[in-house]
């Protein structure tokens, strides 16, 4: 009975079929020997150097992740607010121009399609950064959804095939930032948003990102986009930059408790039963796709809830579908697992029953036949300091 | 270019084995260590198992993944490297050395002879 990948597949994934989408930044990746992988159809960087000396350059340097792959929308006109406040979970009249939040779309179930951030780039012209994974079925979404609504005063645009996109993140990002703009360069403050003009090319540069870390996330066209990466990774260097791999985004984002879609959210999941309550307002005054579920849920207490849980001493680290026990029963199932770099044990998330989420609360994890100790602890594992 | 010592026998799964008399030593090569690289954990057979030729009798789990390693032989385990528990990281410093993962007393050693020889093994990765 196998019980994970055998080697043999390990050492194969060097060889990815030509079928994969490349982004601009293909070539760039295999000039500083990045290790490229299928992730969701498109050939990725998952690591140049190792995972471990990547995570580590983001907690104590900066690291710079090629995140071209995601999609960018625009919403734009007099009735794009009307129609995205009628489309996600978060309340978008809250946002001032230039400024940021995360928000989720979601089914009429309640249950996500997508995680995504929206920026109000203008008075009425609307930014949506959405996975690569969902692009397609986020567009269709969308049109079915402009369809239903009727509202005639907006357009829409994916144009997610003409950008590129970098995460520069650690506690040397903005540092490197300045020093790469230069003087003039207007540095946009926590989920802020701005734009600027780097040879002659504009290029949004929002406060965000997917590390725990400070940072930003620079959106630029294709056609500058190696060039861009060159001159970043040279304007870093003597920083700690380093090129970093989806590797490294994992473990960093699992440290931080950061949700991944298709594992930590799903069709099936609710943005209340993952802890996302924050990002959902039910109190605004459009309707949106899975609201009434929502209400609903909410008024009769959740069932199930993500946990982040440790390992309570060295052993195997938890990955994903791994079952949690409680003595013979189980009561839940891992979404996602690692060695957590920055504090050396095993980490992960799991939907749990309600009964069993409380921080202490002590579990079994089933790995290959054997039980470990874990403790359900308080999201998340890692915080930066202020 | 990975280091491939001339007097092992290799699987094509990645592991390799030290024949000596009717005991063999098992571990994997430096090229899957490569590419699983940062090596977090190893979790090894109990000492009296029975490994089977081509069945998985240990893991080996770098951050991203676990990976299953198959017996390249048949035969009883007779011992395991518990250096490895502590210190999962020789498997990236020291595959054919310090990284050993057990030893077994082969019960058909002429499975040996169907292995392959460090030339075939550096053609099947391509270097």
């Amino acid at each position: 009975m196998a019980f994970a990948a055998s080697l043999r597949e390990t050492c194969s994934r060097m060889t990815t079929p030509d079928s994969l989408q490349k982004t601009a930044l293909f070539a760039a990746h295999q000039k500083l020997g990045a290790r490229l992988v299928d992730f969701g159809g498109w050939n990725m960087p998952v690591q140049y150097g190792g995972i471990l000396e990547e995570h580590k350059a983001v907690r104590e340097a900066a690291g710079v992740f090629d995140i071209s792959h995601m999609g960018e929308f625009f919403v734009r006109g007099p009735d794009a607010l009307t129609f995205l406040n009628g489309l996600l979970t978060n309340d978008v009249a809250k946002l001032a121009v230039g400024q940021g939040q995360y928000t989720l779309m979601l089914n009429e179930e309640g249950g996500v399609i997508d995680d995504l951030i929206i920026y109000r780039l203008k008075e009425d012209d609307y930014f949506l950064v959405v996975n690569a994974a969902k692009i397609d079925e986020d567009w269709t979404w969308i049109e079915d959804r402009d369809a239903a609504s009727q509202l005639p005063n907006f357009s829409r645009e994916n144009k997610s095939k003409f950008f590129s996109a970098v995460a520069l993140q650690g506690p040397k990002a903005l540092e490197i930032a300045r020093k790469f703009f230069g003087e003039g360069w207007p540095e946009p403050k926590r989920n802020e948003i701005t734009s600027y003009s780097w040879n002659c090319q504009p290029v949004l540069a929002a406060r965000t990102g997917y590390t725990g870390e400070d940072g930003v996330e620079l959106f630029f066209a294709n056609e500058i986009a190696e060039n861009f990466l060159a001159a970043l990774l040279t304007a870093g260097e003597p920083l700690g930059l380093k090129a970093c791999g989806l590797g490294a985004r994992d473990t960093l984002r699992l440290e931080a408790c950061l949700p991944l879609n298709g594992n930590d959210l799903s069709a099936k999941r609710t943005p209340l039963e993952a802890g996302l309550g924050v990002f959902v307002s039910l109190t605004k005054a459009a309707d949106f796709p899975g609201k009434a579920a929502l209400l609903k849920q909410k008024a009769g207490g959740l069932k199930e809830k993500l946990v982040a849980f440790r390992l309570k001493e060295k052993g195997p680290p938890p990955r994903p579908h791994y079952r949690l026990f409680l003595g013979e029963k189980p009561v839940g199932e891992v979404t996602s697992g690692a060695p957590s770099p920055t504090l050396g044990y095993g980490m992960g998330l799991a939907y749990v029953g309600i009964e069993h989420s409380e921080p202490g609360t002590a579990l079994e994890l089933e790995v290959r036949g054997a039980r470990v100790p874990v403790e359900v602890v308080k999201k998340p594992f890692y915080k930066r300091a202020a | 270019m990975s280091n491939i010592p001339a007097q092992l026998h290799y699987a094509t799964s990645h592991e390799w084995i030290k024949v000596d008399g009717d005991i063999g030593t098992v571990g994997i090569s430096d090229h899957a260590q490569a590419e699983l690289s940062d090596v977090v954990f190893v979790d090894l057979p109990k000492v009296g198992a029975k490994a089977t030729a081509g069945a998985v009798i240990a893991v080996v789990e770098s951050v991203k993944a676990a990976s299953d390693i198959y017996s390249p032989v048949s035969g009883e385990v007779t011992e395991v490297n518990a250096d490895l528990v502590k210190k999962p990281e020789l498997v990236n410093k020291d595959p054919y050395g310090a990284a050993w993962l057990f030893k077994l007393k082969l019960s058909a050693p002429d499975e040996v002879a169907k292995l392959m020889d460090a030339a075939a093994y550096q053609a099947q990765i391509g270097e």
